[in-house]
Order: structure tokens, then sequence, then C-alpha cells
């Protein structure tokens, strides 16, 4: 009746595990009642969870970040907690069942369920703005593609406390993976996890190309497009050729598990080195999915905070989109030691380094953005400037990696883990922090708290570097990454210092809180408020409509003259907003509760489907097509804004915008 | 406040660049062998090309950012300068001229480094041949020459190439001494190919630098650099074991064991080696010489557990 599931599978004999599940269960139950006691459960499902609005769905996916950050963040600490103790014969606090899983969640959710979901609210929010949309192409797939993310984080972290995670790293190699060695349902957590975030992913990569491509506003040429808009098109495509290699590479393996098959067994005719192959065809680009959007928030934050427009804009565009062709042939860098010849290893080593050309003149672009300007230090040029300083060495870092020799002593060294956070924390995480600082005003109508921002810089900055220079330095002494204890006493002393870079990023992240928790608290004080809905001098088109949007965004469609089309409007006297009218009613798609009961499906059918409970399975599968049939074959998802109600939106805003210029 | 962030850089700078120096005690950057040496200089000198660009776009972003601050008002303010090919020539050529002297010696090294190509010593002196078989957690190491066989132990003659042959009967590890050089894969079905030469005596450290599982932390072995006499005398001492490896006594090795303490096998059946490989490639093996197929025998196979 229930599978594999018994009482076993609870883990009441790991105190960590039980204490979390409390802390868990408390903290939920606490929200769970004050949303009852403020009876706001209608208000969540009709206004958020039922949302088609772009701008809805990007604070979702943020506040999804945000949650994943402190889980993946909790098993960092842990890891780096289990290393500074357990040395020289002391075990730690940790064993290697619980340990493996660990650094196996951590990756997994730091790049699916923080970088990812972090990078599709940027581009919720931020996109359609930018280009003078109404809204995405596929509002309601764009529901979906965050429900599938959201119930795909609480599948990995429901393997918490019933019954394991995968312990084979967040890339799942075989043979280790397959059922021979890992018989347990930590694999099969991580397979269906992957499998339902990708659908999410997949269609979100689809929507957002197809809403650059179809829906940019009447004279947006492609090279007046704003950069962020590039590095979303950009990121688009590659999610779209990259994650069905991940979905067949991970489907492949789910069929060895599941069905006994043998693509990538020892035994049977299967082929590990396969599997490597086809999850790095999907894992390299990963990385510039992640980074190029990142490379997007600085390309519109430096020239905000410069008083200048970006330097070298053609540039910038040809190095992104070569960036995005290269990142396809590079992917056997990830295993030059898997014994390939000189001459394949050279050609993806030499590939690899040419990367670092138009990566480095983007460097240079926003360093000479920044010449001749009038740099105001906002907290978001200290993450930008603090940017460029650190991906510098994680570049170097990479291009070294990249020569084959050298890789042959660096590979799976603490010198990777360090190369790859320098990358990730130094480029995607310092640059969507950046982003989220940059266009906060916009979402909420309010300016987010600069002293604690700030502040929070300095502890990531820093602790970055205390936390990742150790580890560069024992990838040099021969220390290899995922050990869960060791005896050498020089490798101690680093360990050390990396734990006290932990414990500054931890106060960072408290700091962001802080950050957070200030911002609301003083919404109201007149510094704070956007009124204007432009507070930095903005260039692009997001800066031209109110702060929040009105759900429409742009009440008559923008006209765009010129590259960094608001900052042109602003400078030759054009209202953009077209303030005054006429309007016309205004065709907006209706709320649905399909993807929300499709991601409710979905995961029930994950969950059974790891446990082998075939006849749950079935319910939720039936679910899913059911409830896809039933959307398909609603007729009534759309409605009209009347045009006396835009109006009144409109000319409100005016009202404000007058007031504000006569004080 | 930007006086703290160029402080805090400096300070940083410091820092790092105090531990790299500590670094001539290190592993990787200590080499006791020519393809450890081979890997440092290489390693030296695309970091001192990759400085050439690396330092001044680190100075040049924080200067700019200090100079052109807001509070600034004596620096020039150019609001709509955002072109000059002049610029855009050098951020374009020097990197790229960067990148063409390190692909030039990646493609040199690419070849000179090949884990695969025999040593240039081995022109003048007899390598020595070990098999290696990665095993759920600890290395098995075959001397078909000696007719011996080490758990996590390998001895190896200093200046003395030698050539390592190398596979897995469980999951993927990778095999790796970082004081010699290079590191390989070990992999099921598979044979791949080493050739490291120790050019000091000492004890040096083996480990897997691919995650394999539970007891993967422990999976380490020393490597035992020693003279020509003193090597002999080891192989003496593992022939005076009573222990004997083969398809018997095999499967009770290869079973999972954590933390595996050394052991030593006076004999070892022939062909065991061939017989792990084939036994994940329907029995047969690949001849490494002329890279034709051959089937292994099926006694020693009968005897092993065959059906993973």
């Amino acid at each position: 009746m229930l599978g594999r599931l018994s009482f076993s599978a609870i883990p009441l004999d790991v105190p960590i595990l039980v204490g979390t599940f409390l802390g868990v269960a408390i903290i939920g139950l606490a929200v769970l009642g004050l949303i009852t006691y403020y009876g706001k459960w209608g208000y969540l499902w009709k206004e958020w969870f039922t949302t088609v609005d772009h701008k809805r769905l990007a604070v979702m996916y943020v506040v999804l970040a945000l949650v994943a950050l402190f889980r993946g963040f909790a098993d960092a600490i842990m890891m780096r907690t289990q290393l500074a103790m357990a040395y020289a014969g002391n075990p730690g606090y940790l064993p290697p069942h619980h340990y493996d899983q660990i650094f196996s969640a951590h990756g997994t959710i730091m790049i699916f369920f923080l970088a990812m979901a972090f990078m599709t609210g940027l581009f919720n929010f931020v996109v359609p703005l930018q280009i003078g949309a109404r809204d995405v192409a596929f509002p309601f797939l764009n529901n979906l593609s965050f429900w599938m993310t959201a119930i795909a984080f609480i599948l990995v972290n429901v393997s918490l406390f019933i019954g394991e995670f995968s312990q084979c790293g967040w890339l799942a190699y075989p043979p280790l993976s397959e059922t021979q060695f890992s018989p347990g349902v930590g694999v099969d957590y991580y397979i269906w996890a992957i499998q339902l975030s990708g659908v999410g992913t997949l269609l979100t990569g689809v929507n957002f190309f197809v809403t650059i491509v179809k829906m940019r506003a009447p004279g947006m040429t492609w090279m007046r497009m704003p950069v962020f808009t590039w590095t979303a098109f950009c990121a688009s495509i590659l999610i779209m050729v990259s994650f069905p290699v991940l979905t067949v590479a991970v489907a492949l393996l789910g069929l060895d598990r599941y069905f006994g098959m043998h693509f990538f067994t020892n035994d049977g005719g299967g082929n590990q080195m396969l599997y490597l192959s086809l999850i790095w065809a999907w894992g390299h680009p990963e990385v510039y999915i992640l980074v190029i959007p990142a490379f997007g928030v600085f390309s519109e934050v430096v020239p905000a905070f410069s008083g200048k427009p970006l330097f070298g804009y053609g540039t910038m565009v040809y190095a992104t989109c070569s960036i995005m062709v290269l990142s396809f042939i590079v992917w056997v860098h990830h295993f030059f030691t898997m014994g390939a010849g000189p001459d394949v290893n050279a050609f993806f080593g030499i590939a690899t380094m040419i990367i670092s050309i138009p990566t480095g003149v983007k460097l240079f672009n926003w360093m000479f953005t920044m010449y001749k300007g009038r740099v105001q230090f906002h907290a978001c040029m200290y993450w930008a400037v603090g940017f460029m300083v650190t991906f510098t060495i994680g570049g170097m870092t990479g291009v070294m990696m990249a020569i084959p020799g050298a890789d042959f002593v660096l590979h799976n060294s603490l010198f990777l883990i360090a190369h790859f956070h320098n990358v990730i924390i130094g480029g995607v995480y310092f640059g969507y922090i950046c982003g989220m600082n940059f266009w906060f005003p916009k979402v909420m109508g309010f300016k987010m708290n600069e002293t604690w921002g700030i502040r929070a810089f300095w502890f990531w900055f820093v602790g970055f570097y205390f936390a990742f220079v150790p580890l560069y330095v024992l990838g040099f002494d021969g220390m290899t990454r995922r050990m869960n204890h060791y005896d050498n006493p020089q490798w101690h002393v680093l360990m050390l210092i990396a734990e006290v870079g932990a414990v500054l990023i931890l106060l960072g992240i408290v700091c962001q809180l802080t950050q957070l928790y200030v911002t609301i608290r003083d919404r109201n004080l007149p510094a704070n408020r956007d009124v204007t809905g432009d507070p930095w001098n903005g260039r692009a088109l997001e800066w031209s409509t109110s702060s929040p949007p009105p759900p429409y965004n742009f009440a008559i469609v923008p006209h765009v003259h010129e590259l960094d089309a608001f900052m042109h409007d602003k400078e030759n006297g054009i209202d953009t907003r077209g303030a005054g009218g006429p309007y016309a009613p205004i065709h907006m798609p209706k709320n649905t509760a399909a993807g929300f009961l499709v991601g409710a499906f979905s995961f029930i059918f994950g969950f059974a489907a790891v446990w082998y409970i075939w006849w749950l399975a079935a319910l939720g599968l039936i679910g899913v097509i059911g409830t896809i049939i039933a959307r398909s074959a609603n007729k009534d998802i759309d409605y009209y804004i009347p045009a006396e109600e835009v109006a009144r939106i409109e000319n409100e805003h005016s009202r404000k915008l007058m007031a504000q210029a006569a004080e | 406040m930007k006086n703290k962030l160029l402080a805090r850089m400096a300070r940083l700078g410091g820092l790092s660049s105090a531990l790299l120096l500590a670094g001539c005690e290190m592993d990787v950057l200590d080499p006791k062998g020519p393809v450890g040496d081979g890997v440092k200089s290489l390693i030296a000198t695309s970091t001192i090309a990759m400085l050439i660009v690396v330092v001044p776009t680190i100075i040049l972003s924080l200067a700019f950012a200090w100079h052109y601050r807001q509070s600034n008002t004596s620096a020039e303010y150019l609001p709509k300068w955002s072109h000059s090919n002049k610029v855009e020539l050098i951020i374009w050529g020097v990197p790229s001229l960067i990148i063409l002297f390190l692909a030039v010696i990646t493609y040199q090294t690419s070849h000179s480094l090949d884990p695969y190509k025999p040593l240039e010593a081995e022109a003048t002196t007899k390598p020595l041949h070990v098999e290696v078989v990665a095993l759920d957690w600890k290395w098995l190491f075959i001397y078909p020459e000696q007719g011996i066989a080490t758990v996590n132990q390998l001895a190896i003659p200093v200046n003395t190439p030698v050539d390592f042959v190398i596979t897995s009967d469980s999951v993927m590890n990778s095999f790796f001494i970082p004081r010699l050089g290079s590191m390989i894969y070990a992999m099921a079905g598979m044979q791949t190919q080493l050739h490291l030469l120790a050019s000091e005596p000492g004890d040096y450290l083996g480990e897997s630098a691919n995650y394999s599982g539970r007891g993967f932390s422990d999976m380490k072995f020393r490597t035992l650099a020693v003279s020509g006499d003193e090597f002999n005398a080891w192989v003496d001492k593992v022939k005076s074991s009573s222990e004997q490896l083969d398809g018997q006594t095999y499967p009770k090795l290869a079973a999972p064991s954590e933390a595996n303490p050394v052991e030593y096998f006076a004999h070892v059946e022939p062909g065991l080696f061939n017989t792990i490989v084939a036994k994940y490639n329907n029995g047969m093996v690949m001849d490494k010489s002329t890279g034709k197929m051959l089937q292994v025998q099926q006694s020693a196979m009968s005897d092993m557990n065959m059906k993973e």
C-alpha cells in the first residue's frame, strides 16, 4: 500500500534532523496560524497563488530563492563546521551518511532553487517592463513554471524528514548513483526534484524567448534592446537548448534505477562516461545561464549610478552572444582526467579560455562606464565594484583550470571548489543581490535601506575571501573535495580560517534580513517612497511607469526612438507615459488555479514515485493530465480593464507626479 | 568609505599573497618528480601571463570608481561619452594576445603532459609496471613483473619511470599522488594510463580525487619512493607474506571496507587485472599495444563473482 515507505524512513535517531523538524514545524505552524488569524488565506489565494501577473510571480520567485538560500547556507556552514572539527582522529559531528547528503543537497539547492529561482524572478520582473510589454507571452505557463519549481524545492526538503537525500553529489555521477551502489530513496528524490523543476525552467526559457522576440514595444529594434533584456534573451536560448539534455540524462539514469536498464551501469553495456558528457553538456551552459543575467544587471546598474550611458553597447551585445555560443563547446573541460587524447583536451581547453576574452571585455566596459562619470556609491555600486574585483580573480583561476596540464592536478580539488564559488558568489550572487537593491523600489514602491545593504555587502565580500582563499591554498596542498575528515595538520589551520569566512557570510545574511526588516518598517518615510517611479534617474522603459507598476504596466504602449529609450524621452521632453490619454480598454489574462493544481498533483506524483506508491503516482498523474485538459477547455481566461479604470489609475499617478514636482 | 575599500583590498591582497608564498611547502607546488615539475611551471607561466590583465583590471576598477566618485567635482565628467575605437581595440586586443599565448602553451602542454605519453626517462631506464584497481574503499596495486600485490601501499624506486594501468571494480574514482603530478580516472571495464616518476625519495600521500561514497575519505595510500635496493627489499618483504591473491580470495578483498589497513600478497594470479576489466566487457579486454580485443580465459573468470 505504501510502497517502500514505512515508519523507519523517519530519521528519529538523528537529533539534528529532529531539531530541524521541530524548528520548521513551529515556524511553519506560526506562519499558518498568523495567516489564518488575519484571515489572509483568500487574499493569498486570489492575489498571489493563482496570479498570472509577472510582477507578482517575480516576488514569489525571489521569496522562494531566499528560503532556498537559508537552507543551502545552513548546509554550507554545517559542512565547514564539520571540516573545522573532523581532523586527526576526531570524526566530527556529521557521519558520512549525513555529511554526504548535505553536500549533495547544498549544490542542488543553491543552483536549482536559489540561483535559478532568483534569476527567473529578475527576468519576470524586469523583462516585460524593459521591452514595454503588458505581460509575458504565456502568463499561465509562467504561473505553472513557478509552481513546478516550488514543489520540486519542497520535495527536496521533504527528503530531510522522510527518508534521505542523494549521497552522490549535486550531479549524481553513475555508477555511484545506480541502484547497485545507492539502493535508497535519496537519488530518487534527486531525480524527481530535477525533473519537476526542469519542466518549470524549460517553460520559463520558452516563455521569455517568445516574449522578447514577439512583444517588444514598437520601435525597439534588436540593437535598441536594454542589455539586461539581451542577457535574458541569451539565457532563455541556453535554457531551451541545454535543459532538455539534462532532462534526458536524468531520465536515462531514472530508467536504470526504475526499470533495471543499463545506460550508465558498470555492467550490461552501460557507459558512465556518457552520463558525464551529457550532464556537462547541460552543466556548462547552465553556469552561463546563471551568470549572463548577472552581467545584465551590472550593465543596468553601473550606467545608472555613473550618470553615463553604458560604454560600448554594441560590444556588450556581441560579447554576450559570443559567450552564449561558446558555452556549448567547452563541456569536456569538466573531465580532462577521463583519458581523452591530448588533441581533444587541447581543443576544449582553448575553447574555454577563448570565453575569457568577451568576458574580460565586459569587465572593461563597466570600468569605462565609470570612467569620466559621476559615480554614486549607492549600495548597488558596492556589489558591482566588489563583483568586478572578485570575478576577475575567479576568471583567472578558471582559465588556469582550463589548461588540461594544470587541471590534471587541480581537478576535483578544493581549488575547483574555490574557483566556482568565486564565480558563483562573486558573479551570480553579487549580481542578483545588486539587481534586487536596484529594482526593489520599482517592485514595492519604496527603496531598500542602504546602510544595512552596505553592511551586508562588506560581510559577504570579506567573508567570501576568508572562506575561499584558504580553499585555493588547500587545493594546491592536494586536498580533494567532498572529504568528511582528514589528518593533515597543515590543512586544519586553513579549514579554521574558512570557518571564520562562513561565519562572516552568516553575518552578511543576517544583515540582509535586517535590511529587509528595516526597509519594510520604514517604508512610509518620505525619503524612502518612490513617488516618481524613477528613483535612480534610470535609462530603460521600466522606470517610465509608476512604482509599483499598475497591473497592465503601460496604459499606452510606449514608442521607442533610441537605445536607452526612457532617457532619450526625458532629454527630449517626450512624455513616455502618454499621460492624459486617450486610453483604450486593456486586454488582460485572468488568474487561474490550474498552475497551482498541476504543481500539487506533480508533487504527489513525484513523492509517490520516490517511494514506489504506484496507485498514488497514478492518481497524481491523472490529476496533472485532468487539470491540463480542464484548463485547455476553459474559454473564460481573459478580461478587459475598462478605459475609465485605466484613466483613473493614470490620473492618480499624474497627480502624485505633479505634487512631487511642486515640492 | 572608498578609502576603507582600498585599504581592505590591500590587506586582502597581502593576505592571499602571503598564503601563496607559503605554497612552497604545498604538495602540488613542491613536486617530487618531472610530471609535477612540468605542471608547476605551467601553472606559474599561465598565472603570470594572466596577471598582466588581471592586476590592471582590479586596480583600474577601484581607481576609476574612486577617482570619478560623485563628490570629486574636479574630475572630468563626460555624460554622453560611451564609445571609443581606441579603447575597444585595447580591451579586445590585449586579452586576445594573452589568450593566444596561453592557447599555444595549452596545445604544447596538452601533448607534453599527456598522462598516456611515456616519460622521456623510459628511453634509458626500464619502466616499472603497476596495475591499479580502485575498490570500495581502498586501492589495490598489482606488480605483474614481481608477481605481488598490495593494498593501500605503493612502493616505487626513485628515478624509475612508472607505467600505471588503472581500472575500477566499483564506482568511479580518480588516482592521484599530489607530489608526483597528474591524476586520471579509474573506471570499471576501462583501462586508463598514467606515467609518473619520483625523483626524490620520500613518503607521499596518494588519494582518490573523485568522490566514491561512504568510505571515500579514508581511501588513501602511502607512496613510498625508495632507492632500487630498498625497493627490492620491499618486494622481498611482500613476498614473505602468507597471503595470496587469486579468484578465491579476490572477492573477499573486493567487498566494501572502510579505512582498510595495508595488506601484502606474496603471490597474485597472473592476468587478474585483465579478468577484472573483462568482467564488465563480456569477457573481453583490450590489448593496449595493439588495440585488439582479446578473450580472457574463462576459468579465471568463473571463479569470480561475475554478476554485478
